[in-house]
């Protein structure tokens, strides 16, 4: 049995502790906004935070995240309405919109570290987010929208 | 003495504006029912159908949506929008009533049937030096291959006085040389076929000449370039501008398909030029198209594509960098690690953000460290707690793990490479640990 606490509720999975994070996610606990997609690590669609911090949840192992705090797309905001989500549909950013709970992830933990990354910056961090459309000039730029309207929420707030 | 002068004045504007008017003025030409047409014979239609394309008269003579040479196609220009007739063999709205001489006075000399001056939105200028026998080529396909149309064309939006048809026998006067096309006995025959297309039928000078202040092409400036609808039709002399020069051949190619190798495609007004237009042209008249094109724009033959300089520079600045992630440890490295490694500047760096380049996993003799964390991770309980870095073991083989360190240990360190990496991965990943 391990306990850990998602989207701010505390859960206790019974399975496998080699279980992937990402399996327990979606099949007990019903979060089925993150994606599968490599499998190993390489693509980003698995992408959740684990203690705040952006995470491949397929290759992580349960057993790991014993008494971590779990924040999946689902709890990013109540509303949605997280300024990544927000720049995401003023941009129509996805096409297929398969990896961008992962990219949306990543992202999130991106402006936590560098409020204001360069696009050098945003290059480096979301290389390993791929996106099948090619869809890689508007993440970049809803990055920044989002990075903005947070410098503007902060000093507005 | 100033009653002499203002006299003689008098006189010299009564003369002048007299001769003008004998220059002005063309009388109608009896109209000709269908009926008493001479007969065309199927060489000759499809001579004219070949003119007609390469000339794109359908492209003016039609209007967007509209029956084929009905008319009303909209000629915007700086003076007002010009409405191109209607030349079905209508009787009523079209040409249906013009005699061939009608149609060649009309070709030759921008006058319709009626005496009245055609605005010179209508190419004669070029058309005039076409000889007699393909403007009747043209006249027997128009009359014969085209359905008649009934369609008034519209009247210009020209504001007075330029609405005035006879004032364009001004125009005509400074601007037009009225006369067939004269060969240049110093060139080739494939020379003087190829202007004769260029010059008459084709009239590439209508877009790719530059126009003066009344409209007309400059005759100093021929082919120096010209825009045309918000689009450039570039030179067609030593300034064009394209990277590898043309040649004879890359002309020919290009308004035979619409595309050479070597450069652009024709698009915008330039399509119509090509499809449906000179392409209809036979190959001798497209080779002879080329050659005179080549000799305007001074085309030198025979350089190699890999000596040009252009194209060469081209190439190279369009090459992945050759230091951008070349080897299999950055490549990897840039989607497995960075996400969570990668530090902006020196003060950026977070407890939950470590710089591999200064951890001792990376700069230890021995790598195992770094190689255990690879390949096992580092749980919630572990490190920075509540935090995880996630598991490679299944993830990635022994020389990916390998590659990894390698290219950490070389671009983050000074410190000499580890030996035999993807034997030590190996061992340590089925070393079953304690830990």
């Amino acid at each position: 049995m391990i306990e850990c606490t998602i989207n701010g509720e505390t859960v206790r999975l019974d399975a496998d502790p080699d279980m992937p994070l990402l399996w327990a996610l979606r099949d007990l606990a019903g979060l089925t906004g993150t994606k599968f997609g490599c499998g190993i690590g390489l693509c980003g669609a698995c992408t959740v935070h684990v203690g705040g911090r952006a995470t491949r949840s397929c290759i992580t192992p349960l057993k790991d995240v014993a008494g971590a705090d779990i924040t999946t797309i689902e709890g990013l905001d109540a509303d949605g309405a997280h300024p990544l989500q927000q720049a995401w549909r003023d941009l129509q950013v996805p096409q297929c919109g398969y990896c961008q709970s992962g990219q949306i992830m990543q992202a999130a933990a991106l402006l936590k570290d560098m409020p204001n990354p360069s696009d050098e910056d945003i290059d480096a961090v979301m290389t390993g987010n791929l996106c099948r459309c090619m869809t890689y000039p508007r993440i970049r730029g809803a990055i920044r929208d989002a990075a903005a309207a947070m410098k503007e929420a902060s000093a507005h707030g | 003495m100033l009653k002499r002068t203002l006299a003689t004045l008098v006189i010299l504007a009564v003369v002048v504006i007299g001769a003008f008017a004998v220059y002005a003025w063309h009388g109608e030409l009896a109209p000709m029912a269908a009926s008493e047409r001479p007969d065309f014979d199927a060489a000759t239609v499809e001579q004219g159908r070949v003119l007609a394309a390469a000339g794109y008269c359908a492209t003016c003579h039609t209007a967007q949506g509209g029956e084929p040479y009905a008319g009303n196609y909209p000629v915007v220009s700086d003076f007002g929008t010009i409405y191109a007739s209607n030349i079905t063999p209508d009787p009523d709205t079209g040409i249906g009533d013009w005699s061939p001489e009608a149609f060649r006075r009309a070709m030759h000399e921008g006058v319709d049937r009626q005496g009245r001056h055609l605005f010179p939105a209508f190419p004669y200028d070029h058309f005039t030096k076409l000889s007699n026998q393909d403007v009747d080529a043209l006249y027997a396909y128009l009359m014969s291959e085209v359905e008649p149309v009934k369609q008034e064309t519209r009247a210009s939006t020209l504001p007075f006085p330029l609405n005035q048809r006879f004032l364009q026998a001004g125009w005509k006067l400074l601007f037009v040389d009225v006369g067939r096309y004269q060969p240049d006995p110093d060139k080739s025959d494939a020379w003087n076929r190829g202007a004769y297309l260029a010059e008459g039928i084709s009239h590439c000078g209508a877009c790719h000449t530059p126009r003066n202040a009344l409209g007309a092409e400059k005759g100093g400036e021929r082919y120096a370039g010209a825009t045309i609808d918000r689009w450039v039709a570039p030179a067609l002399t030593a300034d064009n501008p394209s990277g590898v020069p043309w040649s004879a051949a890359a002309f020919t190619t290009y308004l035979k398909l619409g595309a050479d190798r070597y450069h652009g495609v024709a698009a915008g007004p330039m399509g119509p030029v090509v499809h449906g237009g000179v392409a209809e042209l036979s190959d001798d008249d497209l080779t002879a198209l080329g050659v005179y094109l080549a000799d305007v724009t001074g085309a030198t033959d025979g350089e190699a594509p890999a000596d040009n300089a252009a194209l060469t520079a081209s190439i190279a600045a369009g090459k992945p960098r050759r230091d951008w992630r070349r080897e299999q440890g950055e490549r990897l490295y840039a989607s497995a690690c960075a996400a969570c490694h990668y530090n902006a500047t020196p003060e950026g760096v977070t407890v939950t953000r470590p710089d591999l380049g200064i951890n001792s996993a990376t700069r230890l003799d021995d790598p195992a460290n770094l190689i255990h964390v690879m390949l096992d991770g580092v749980p919630a309980s572990e490190g920075s707690h509540g935090v995880v870095m996630p598991a490679f073991r299944s993830a990635l083989n022994d020389d990916q793990i390998a590659a990894i360190a390698a290219y950490l240990r070389a671009t983050r360190t000074d410190l000499p490479p580890w030996p035999d990496l993807p034997a030590r991965v190996s061992e340590l990943r089925a070393h079953v640990g304690t830990h």
